[in-house]
């Protein structure tokens, strides 16, 4: 069955976003090393619970059909189950993804009595010296006790989420056993050099190597396992992975983050993918349907310098946020480019001007800490 | 895969469907499912299906070719398959 | 939105040759918490 039509389609936008991910709060608990949203701080200019309420009203209104709610650490908000429960309410599922710490028993039992509701908890390892090297100390414990307590409270099948990196690539099927055991779905995830994954993604990022071992993994196990279509740039490689491999940005997904701005995704928190807020006189529907930068991303893009190569209509070029936060040119090759024509070009690229979202809501002292090094084991 | 075309259908309630420049989106809330109906005419028979006494009655009052029934019912099997559609 | 009466007013990525009157009326689409976050 071709899905060029209906992909042409999407890539042209649609009345409303699908995946529509919102960052609650820039507040977290945790300092993830490759944080994409820089979390660690509230930030001041916050949505109020009544200006988050007016957002979910309007979402109803442009018959949103699901919200992806994160953060920071969204279970940090003191409105949290307030807000969720007034999503569920006026016809919004709400899909949130969590660390868990605050997924206790009762939290658990709340959960579970909540319909249309999916819980996705996060872990970068399959034990603790491998997660909490990049989740920090005591994350890995938090995470397994969250997921036992949801399956004591009789959940259901909740999402456990891993963002691939180079120690975590051998432990795939690990993570598979895991979700197994809980009767949990396995989404794998793409690491992007966002946020602070800017400063660690040379260090943690797969190499050429390990990338081939994913594909391979996910053309094994692809039907069970959920991958957001984030490895659509391995495609190069051969038969196409599972999904409709395009980039959604601007066009099916878009982020609104906890100050109420848009951005075409939320892997790319900065001002050159910034497509206005919801606080502006449009509101949120005006900034999906009408920003200068939405239309242009839904404009047919240029293959640009990759036009020659063959593999252009399987990779896309690859994913816009990697490229943009490494210095590449977005007309180009992503810089994990299987066919490695992103190394080369990255070789050239002045460090000094990639692009940064500067150091974010990042707790301060954080920053004072070494800059991560590569895990020894 | 087929469907009844002289049976009485109903788009389920926990579906949404949602217009688009060409067509609609379906998303069923209790399983998740997101469907695509890939033609406006396509859009008016699913949400004509609960007003006639027949899927074919349906298809009759849109203007659908005879012709044409055939695809229309391949797509109405798969929305009863994915639990968008069912039988009232 | 646009006004758009027939999915073959579209451009889309077809072959010249391609029969629209031979696609699928309907299509289930795993967007999956696209690019991977959710």
């Amino acid at each position: 069955m071709s899905a060029s039509g209906l992909v042409g389609g999407l890539k042209r936008g649609l009345d409303a976003p699908i995946c529509l991910t919102w960052e609650l709060t820039y507040a977290c608990n945790l300092q993830c090393v490759h944080c994409l949203s820089s979390s660690g701080v509230r930030d001041p200019r916050e949505l109020t619970t009544a200006e988050a309420k007016a957002l979910i009203d309007e979402l109803e209104r442009m018959q949103v059909f699901y919200i992806n709610i994160g953060g920071g650490e969204p279970m940090v908000r003191r409105d949290f189950f307030e807000l969720i429960a007034y999503a569920i309410d006026h016809h919004v599922g709400v899909k949130f993804s969590t660390n868990g710490t605050f997924i206790d028993r009762a939290a658990a039992r709340r959960l579970a009595s909540m319909d249309y509701l999916d819980v996705q908890i996060s872990i970068d390892g399959i034990d603790a010296p491998t997660n909490d090297a990049v989740r920090g100390q005591g994350s890995y414990a938090a995470a397994r006790r969250a997921m036992d307590h949801l399956q004591n409270a009789g959940f259901g099948p909740f999402k456990i989420s891993i963002v691939v990196t180079r120690h975590n690539v051998d432990q795939l099927d690990d993570f598979k056993a895991l979700a197994n055991s809980y009767g949990a779905q396995l989404r794998v995830t793409r690491l992007r050099p966002s946020g602070r994954g800017a400063e660690s993604w040379h260090v943690l990022h797969p190499t050429a190597d390990q990338q081939r071992q994913v594909y391979r993994w996910l053309l094994a196990n692809g039907e069970d396992v959920l991958t957001g279509d984030s490895f659509f740039h391995l495609n190069a490689l051969g038969e196409p992975l599972p999904g409709l491999n395009m980039c959604g940005a601007g066009r099916v997904v878009c982020l609104i983050d906890p100050i109420g701005e848009v951005y075409a995704c939320p892997f790319v928190l900065h001002d050159q993918f910034r497509a206005g807020s919801v606080r502006d006189n449009g509101g949120f529907a005006s900034v999906w349907r009408e920003s200068e930068l939405f239309v242009s991303l839904r404009e047919p893009q240029s293959a640009g310098a990759c036009a020659s190569c063959g593999s252009y209509d399987a990779c896309q070029g690859g994913c816009m946020a990697a490229k943009f936060f490494v210095g590449l040119p977005l007309d180009g090759p992503d810089p994990e480019c299987v066919h490695g024509h992103g190394e080369e070009l990255l070789a050239s690229v002045d460090a000094a001007r990639r692009p940064s979202a500067g150091p974010g809501h990042t707790k301060p002292v954080t920053l004072l800490r070494a800059r991560p090094t590569a895990v020894t084991r | 895969m087929t469907i009844a075309l002289d049976a009485p259908y109903a788009v389920d309630p926990r579906v949404a469907i949602r217009p688009e420049a060409f067509g609609a989106l379906c998303y069923h809330y209790g399983n998740r499912r997101l469907t695509f109906l890939k033609s406006r005419d396509m859009v008016r028979v699913v949400q004509a299906l609960a007003e006639h006494a027949t899927a074919a009655d349906a298809l009759r009052a849109c203007g659908i070719a005879e012709a044409t029934w055939p695809r229309y019912a391949d797509a109405l099997a798969s929305l009863q398959a994915s639990e968008v559609i069912r039988e009232r | 939105m646009d006004d758009v009466t027939d999915v073959a007013d579209l451009h889309t990525d077809r072959d010249a040759g391609e029969e629209m009157l031979e696609e699928d009326l309907v299509e289930e689409i795993s967007i999956d918490g696209m690019c991977g976050v959710y």
